[in-house]
């Protein structure tokens, strides 16, 4: 079979994976080797997809024949869809192909499960090896563990990747049960188990060998599909949040389900992907990872799932006003954080800002404050903004108006399902 | 008396216009690079660089702020309308006031700076991951149109990353390119300037780059708008994935450039 046609299949079959970031390690110049990772902490994207997301590694799979069968999955045993493999030295030499032209940023390695998980992994192995040894390549490798692995292989495979992930795949164990009947909870939750203990213990080699081989040193990240079970936001939350407590994981990622198949347990064929829901949780997994907030403030048994019409800060804002308002010439960061339209980079700019002066309402704009959200929640030197005028009531319409132009375009056909 | 100064429009130039201005007491009312200057009813001087001046200058900004100073020198890469003036009147008020001021990031004085550095820097990041390399027998070749300055911002990004390659990126804006190779880099002005046709290896990588991009995108998700958001389509042009047919047949001349100009590929030099 042609590359091009083994790329086309393998990176259609790669799609539906979300994460594709090349964030959380910094690795310059390195002598008789070619590639450096991003400088900047949020990465580098090379592209962007027709749909709007991020392209910053070749991200394919070694293989789509697999084993297994979980239902949700274009690549599951009982579809009759083209196969194809890589072989470990064509891949190598397509990302090098690649990565000189600048296109991308490194290599995302997933792969179906091809004879067993060992097999596929000594494969994914050998590729990463070429890619590393042979062709000297110091930039990005993101690549899959399979659960079910043995500890030996994901030891190795960890110590030539940047960063490791396991899908979790459905938040909860039912779902797994009834779509994906090859795969436990426990056999998850292993391999997870031993990067998070691996690398804890790699940083503590460093700190006595300076030239300890490093094991993921972007850490490890984890996605779930949102949609195909009955799962409640609250009960994904929760999850995530226990994941980045419990293991240590970089980022959680959401995927919103797209119909693949026509199956009695799965959402019918015409179902649209639920982004708005997506967006929602993304913007909940922010919360909960850079402004402190938990996932039980969130949300609770009586509101188990998000808001369609204003962001989870807002709905928390307006449950919680008597927080309000915060006066910004005094509060600290962890409350300012809590402020609708202020955000980590705004927040701090108002830190360094005061110092030279106390501010003004007119001032808070400048620094970057969204204040069509922000001027309800704070006060400058006591006041409001000039001219102000609002109630609890008017108050959700007014943050409702503000930022119905930014929802996903499809968010309007979902908002009727709420009764809006 | 209104007075523009002239320059020879080098970062040293507009530093000696601040010097002159300080040693001669007067505060003109615009510095322009003299190539871009429009006849005008106010007097005209042209100051000369000397590169002795343009150091003390530096040397006493940096002295009262290192922040200030690298503001300086890249706020003079932006393409912030009046930039020579806003710097002055940044300069200024540091040695009138000192850096207190600079911790105020709504001060009217460092705002536009603030705001065309971010713009700056923002652009060379994106431009980290959007330029294309083409691989000409062994040398990549890419070519950008930024609205800043930007190549001495991609310059440490781009060694480090293909130390052992030779490559150049041209810039079509600013009419300069920077050249790599045996581990020097140097940014020269370079008028004219076309790519060569690409070679058979070429084409079919960039044949499975453009199929790699469209397959990637999840069809019942396609949103336009966000990846406009994201990727503005000024630059678009110089991107392989949107470039048209043509681009992907190989001995035809590239027809990324759709300038009429032609010149033979640049032979690089290091030195």
């Amino acid at each position: 079979m042609e590359l091009l046609e083994k790329l086309t299949i393998l990176s259609d079959a790669a799609k539906y994976d979300a994460a594709c970031t090349s964030s959380g390690v910094r690795r310059g110049y390195r002598e008789g080797y070619i590639g450096n990772t991003s400088s900047s902490l949020a990465g580098c994207c090379h592209t962007f997809s027709a749909d709007g997301r991020c392209v910053t590694l070749l991200k394919v799979l070694l293989t789509n024949r697999c084993v297994y069968d979980c239902k949700y999955c274009v690549n599951r045993r009982s579809n009759d869809t083209r196969r194809a493999a890589f072989t470990p030295e064509e891949l190598a030499e397509l990302t090098i192909g690649f990565y000189r032209r600048n296109y991308i940023e490194g290599l995302f390695l997933s792969s179906g499960v091809f004879r067993s998980p060992d097999y596929t992994t000594e494969l994914m192995i050998q590729a990463l090896r070429i890619l590393r040894e042979t062709y000297r390549f110091n930039g990005y490798i993101h690549a899959k563990a399979i659960p079910g692995t043995s500890p030996e292989l994901v030891e190795q495979l960890g110590f030539l990747a940047d960063r490791l992930s396991v899908n979790i795949e459905l938040p909860s164990e039912s779902g797994l049960k009834s779509l994906a009947p090859d795969k436990t909870k426990g056999a998850i939750l292993a391999p997870m188990k031993q990067i998070q203990t691996r690398t804890a213990q790699g940083k503590e080699e460093l700190v006595k060998y300076r030239h300890a081989p490093k094991f993921a040193p972007a850490g490890q990240s984890t996605q779930m599909i949102v949609g195909a079970t009955q799962d409640s936001d609250l009960h994904i939350l929760r999850l995530t949040q226990g994941l980045y407590d419990r293991y240590r994981l970089k980022r959680v990622f959401y995927s919103a389900y797209v119909p693949v198949i026509e199956n009695t347990l799965l959402p019918s064929l015409d179902t649209k992907p639920p982004l708005l829901r997506e967006h929602r949780l993304y913007q909940a997994d922010w919360l909960l990872r850079f402004y402190g907030f938990r996932a039980e403030e969130l949300l609770d048994e009586q509101t188990p799932d998000f808001n369609p019409l204003v962001d989870p800060k807002c709905s928390w804002a307006l449950a919680h006003l008597d927080f309000f308002p915060v006066e910004v010439n005094t509060a600290d960061y962890e409350t300012l954080l809590r402020v609708p339209g202020i955000g980590v980079v705004s927040a701090k700019r108002i830190l360094v800002s005061r110092r030279a002066g106390r501010l003004q309402v007119e001032d808070l704009r400048k620094l970057g404050v969204v204040m069509k959200r922000a001027q309800y929640f704070l006060t400058c030197r006591g006041r409001m903004a000039e001219g102000l005028r609002f109630t609890p009531d008017s108050l959700l319409l007014n943050l409702v108006a503000a930022e119905r132009p930014a929802l996903p375009s499809s968010g309007m056909e979902q908002l009727s399902l709420f009764g809006a | 008396m209104e007075i523009i100064y002239l320059y020879d429009g080098s970062f040293e130039g507009f530093l000696c216009c601040i010097f002159d201005s300080y040693a001669n007491r007067e505060v003109p009312s615009d510095i322009v690079p003299e190539e871009s200057a429009s006849p005008s009813l106010f007097e005209t001087r042209f100051i000369v660089t000397d590169k002795s001046r343009a150091d003390r200058v530096f040397r006493k900004v940096t002295a009262l702020s290192g922040e200030a100073a690298l503001l300086l020198s890249r706020g003079f890469l932006t393409c912030m309308e009046h930039r020579e003036m806003h710097l002055y009147r940044l300069v200024a008020k540091l040695l009138r006031e000192g850096p207190g001021f600079l911790r105020n990031l709504a001060d009217e004085t460092l705002l536009p700076v603030l705001k065309a550095v971010r713009h700056l820097e923002g652009e060379a990041h994106l431009l980290r991951g959007f330029v294309r390399f083409s691989d000409y027998s062994g040398i990549l070749g890419g070519e950008i149109e930024p609205k800043n300055h930007v190549l001495p911002l991609l310059r440490s990004h781009f060694c480090s990353r293909f130390p052992n390659e030779q490559f150049f990126i041209y810039d079509r804006t600013h009419r300069e390119a920077l050249l790599y190779a045996g581990a020097k880099a140097i940014i020269a002005p370079l008028d004219r300037f076309e790519m060569a046709p690409p070679d058979e290896t070429e084409t079919s990588y960039r044949r499975l780059w453009k199929r790699f991009y469209d397959t990637i995108a999840i069809k019942e998700r396609e949103n336009p708008r966000c990846r406009q958001t994201h990727m503005p389509k000024r630059y678009w042009n110089t991107m392989t994935e949107f470039q048209s047919e043509e681009y992907f047949i190989s001995g035809k001349s590239s027809e990324i450039s759709n300038r009429t100009d032609t010149l033979p590929t640049v032979s690089i030099t290091a030195d």
